[in-house]
């Protein structure tokens, strides 16, 4: 390591710092691994930190300088990764964008952030941006990574991630000095990474954190769970989310630990049982689906297998969460947990990919309480966290052998709560954001003047210091008659069934609630296949009257369980109605995380919220869609509307 | 984006083929250039298939002769075609259904092989480095026509759209210059046909690869193709760019239909 000049070591303070140290200590470990041509590539430190040095130096010699941002887009490639340290050593700021984003949302993250250089992977996002570069003249570099289709591209703005590379190799031999010198040159509080908030609301807003603050988020991530070099993730989760900026990058950085990239977005299932991550962090949405594909399987295997499925996972149902936790189990069912575990939940977490699982997280959003202990229960130690973006997700976290299904765990060392009289929970935490990118209005609105920032959700802490949320703030209504509303929490026990996919709760100000539902096609369609029930799609299966009676059940089965909760037993569902369209977020409805965006669907689908309340048994409508390839279409649908009996409050059962 | 279109690779001239009484082709001349895509569209039972199956000698032509690359034959024999760099996909998909996605396309590698079966049993030495250069060579393809998720999982439980990207994927795995395809979007939705449309340039880019192919959808004909030849009867009634053809009065009596 050079030292010339300031005299100073490169320390760990920033994280391209913390990539030369891996370098220097652990040089022959694997860092990073990615499946290409069917093989599993390998990059140990020494060779990551080679490559980030030659990418720097190319985006140096290309003209990238301190202060600018590198935009990144593409799904889960190490070269990508390698752009947030090459940008980061340089001084300047990687701000991912999320690659299934359409041109024009892009545009705005290219504008806002004033981006000169971005780093892409494939035919696929040069297009968008190619297509963009009329309204973003300032975009002059894109580097991309997989040349598939582009051999006929000449435009100047082009640049294969090859060539660069070269650019940098022969850049470094030149200034030998130039890369540690741009590195000591860097302070732990610049800022190091600019994440786009998915926008909920309204306009993407740039979170911008400094090193300092996301480090020190990280760090306290891996002292909880004591992560270490041995450790391995996957990183399939979009590089734009924070969820994976922490997870595959600075807990990686901080950990040493080994990320792997997947081969396609389409192999995760075989590529996570092929690596046997021991660390796993997904929304609840990706644990939902897992266990809807295992459960599509089962229902499809022979009648010994699934009568020897169902039969264990009662065993697991009862005790699996208390062996978990560490609470005391009688022998006999220790003993049936442990053939259980031989016979069912062994093979079952190998065909997950999660046999070497030690920790799994979920968050950013709700995870219904079947879920969450069905993993549980088959040994996998699933925890329940909860941040935000401008928090770098460092709040809150369930300890070990402290799992409870309502609450999204403890205060993590370093962090303050504070609960505000609308109930709304502030936040004082070391992985504070630094500013809201160009938005000055903004950060003042988020940040109270003593520190705090406003999460925007409703909560409290419960008498064991463990914090619980009911809904966003903003989102918590009142029926007519003054019964509380809480639509996601609604909508999340809706979402459990599997053959619900979405579901979108009205009830703010009415008299009752009234719900949409998205089926999931996958799963109905099987279940209408083992009927013989033929349909044509979506828009066909959703009408089907067998589909209403299946929804009905799962309908009532929601309210039968709201009416054992004294407070919510109130807001049950009274009517409902299976959308004719899946929301997406094409079309606005979902926002690119795929939280519903009730405002918007409630306006949209105005005739059809009318037709709940009127007491009307039909309702046909008309809806604009957006296709993949962005031409327009109508769907027109004759919507059927149906009663849910809702049942008297009553004392939940011991 | 523009390609550099060469000289005739193949040509056929004055082609008849007769089955008994029925005359499958008469008289029909066209050539193809290097690196073009190269449409051959009509009613049913114009010809189509037949000429394909002339070209790479399963059927012998009464009259005729063939020309690729500088050489010429009175009747192509099929083994030589493939040697000489012609691949082919086939209207009814022709792969086998219990072999797995990999093993299919490995099968098109055959011709590209040294060793003989005695020494493909023996998976030692000099053996294991060719099939590990082979496998390679496969995995290109695999991941050029985006099928890694199905590699291990045997032909005959992929959806249809996909076993036809499969069989274009044993095709391609011979390294043809020339690339024969016969309906290679029949039967498929409109989205599976973007992705073949997509997938059928890009080879044509990426490798230079020539290709023929029959297709019923005007659609994608005229989307894809530098050149068209229209076929009715047997007979070769118009021959042009997209343009000329859908110009072309006689094309248009035959077989897109007059309009009233």
């Amino acid at each position: 390591m050079s030292q010339s000049g300031t005299g100073r070591t490169p320390g760990t303070d920033t994280f391209p710092r913390l990539l030369l140290e891996h370098a220097r200590r652990r040089p022959d470990r694997v860092a990073m691994r990615e499946k290409d041509l069917g093989i599993w590539q390998s990059w140990t430190w020494r060779e990551v930190a080679d490559e980030v040095r030659w990418l720097a130096c190319g985006l140096a010699a290309r003209g990238f300088r301190r202060g600018m941002n590198l935009g990144i887009v593409g799904d889960n490639r190490p070269r990508l990764y390698w752009g947030f340290a090459a940008a980061q050593a340089l001084g300047g700021v990687p701000g991912p964008i999320y690659q299934d984003s359409i041109a024009q949302e892009m545009l705005y993250v290219l504008e806002n952030a004033e981006i000169g250089f971005a780093l892409v992977e494939d035919q696929e996002q040069v297009d968008k941006l190619l297509e963009l570069l009329p309204q973003a003249p300032g975009l002059k570099h894109i580097i991309y990574d997989d040349p598939r289709g582009l051999r006929n591209y000449n435009e100047p703005q082009l640049l294969p991630y090859e060539e660069l590379r070269e650019i940098g190799r022969e850049y470094d031999e030149a200034h030998p000095d130039f890369f540690e010198r741009e590195v000591l040159a860097g302070g732990a509080d610049d800022i190091c990474v600019i994440l786009y908030t998915s926008g909920t609301t309204s306009k993407p807003k740039g979170v911008c954190h400094t090193h300092a603050s996301f480090l020190a988020a990280a760090r306290g991530d891996v002292a909880f769970d004591r992560f270490d070099e041995r450790d391995s993730v996957l990183s399939y989760l979009p590089m734009a989310w924070i969820g994976d900026h922490l997870f595959s990058y600075a807990q990686a950085l901080v950990a040493g630990f080994t990320v792997n990239c997947p081969e396609s977005s389409e192999t995760v299932m075989t590529d996570m049982r092929e690596i046997g991550p021991t660390y796993y962090f997904a929304p609840p949405r990706v644990f939902e689906n897992l266990l809807t594909q295992v459960m599509i399987r089962i229902e499809d295997a022979s009648a010994l297998k699934r009568w020897l499925f169902h039969r264990f996972m009662a065993v697991a149902r009862r005790c699996g969460p208390d062996l978990m936790d560490g609470r005391p189990v009688g022998l006999a069912d220790r003993l049936l947990y442990a053939l259980g575990d031989s016979l069912v939940y062994g093979p079952l977490r190998n065909v997950l990919g999660m046999s070497r699982i030690r920790v799994a997280y979920t968050g950013g959003a709700a995870i219904g309480p079947d879920l969450y202990r069905f993993y549980r229960s088959i040994g996998i130690n699933l925890k329940q966290l909860y941040g935000q973006t401008e928090t770098a997700v460092y709040v809150c976290k369930q300890p070990n052998g402290e799992a409870k299904i309502d609450s999204v765990g403890k205060p993590l060392p370093g962090v303050e709560i504070r609960i505000a009289d609308n109930g709304e929970i502030w936040v004082k935490t070391p992985g504070m954001l630094k500013e809201y990118y160009k938005r000055p209005d903004a950060t003042a609105e988020s940040i109270s003047p003593d520190g705090y920032f406003m999460t925007g959700d409703a909560g409290f802490l419960d008498d064991d210091g463990h914090l619980k949320i009911i809904d966003r703030a903003k989102d918590v209504g009142k029926l007519r008659d003054g019964t509380l509303f809480a639509p996601q929490f609604l909508e999340n026990k809706l979402k459990f069934f599997p053959f619900i996919k979405e579901a979108v709760c009205f009830g703010d100000g009415r008299d009752k609630v009234c719900a949409f539902i998205n089926i999931d096609v996958q799963a109905v369609g099987n279940w209408a296949e083992k009927r013989g029930l033929a349909y044509a799609g979506y828009v066909d299966l959703a009408a089907k009257p067998e589909v209403y009676e299946l929804i009905h059940d799962c309908v009532r089965k929601v309210n039968e369980d709201l009416a054992t909760e004294s407070h919510l037993a109130g807001s049950q569902i009274a009517r409902f109605l299976v959308l004719h369209k899946e929301l997406d977020a094409d079309d606005d409805e979902l926002t690119r995380t795929r939280k519903v965006r009730r405002g918007f669907i409630a306006e949209k689908y105005r005739p059809l919220v009318e037709a709940l309340y009127d007491g009307s048994t039909r309702c046909a409508i008309e809806t604009q869609v957006r296709f993949e390839d962005g031409r327009a279409g109508v769907v027109r649908a004759d919507v059927h509307i149906d009663d849910v009996r809702t049942g008297a409050p009553q004392r939940k059962a011991a | 984006m523009t390609r550099i279109l060469g000289e005739p690779i193949l040509s056929v001239d004055n082609i008849s083929l007769a089955f008994g009484g029925v005359k499958a082709l008469a008289n029909v001349s066209f050539h193809v250039r290097e690196h073009e895509i190269l449409a051959i569209i009509g009613p049913n039972g114009a010809g189509k298939s037949s000429m394909l199956n002339v070209i790479n000698g399963v059927y012998r032509p009464q009259v005729g002769e063939i020309r690729f690359r500088d050489r010429a034959w009175k009747r192509m024999v099929p083994y030589e075609a493939a040697r000489l760099g012609i691949a082919r996909t086939f209207q009814n998909i022709a792969l086998f259904k219990g072999m797995s996605v990999l093993d299919n396309i490995m099968t098109g590698r055959n011709l590209k092989m040294r060793s003989g079966l005695i020494r493909q049993a023996l998976y030692w030495g000099p053996n294991l480095r060719e099939e590990i250069e082979h496998r390679e060579k496969v995995e290109h393809i695999i991941d050029f026509l985006q099928i890694e998720h199905v590699r291990k999982t045997p032909v005959g439980r992929l959806p249809y759209g996909l076993q036809k990207r499969v069989e274009l994927a044993r095709a391609l795995a011979a390294e043809p210059t020339l690339l024969l395809l016969d309906e290679p979007m029949a039967g498929m939705n409109v989205e599976e046909k973007q992705d073949m449309s997509r997938f059928v340039l890009d080879v044509n880019e990426e490798f230079g690869t020539t290709i023929v192919l029959i297709e019923h959808d005007m659609g994608v004909v005229m989307d894809i193709s530098d050149r068209v030849v229209v076929l009715d009867y047997g007979r070769k009634i118009g021959d042009g760019t997209p343009d000329e053809i859908r110009a072309n009065p006689e094309v248009i009596a035959a077989y897109l239909g007059v309009a009233h």
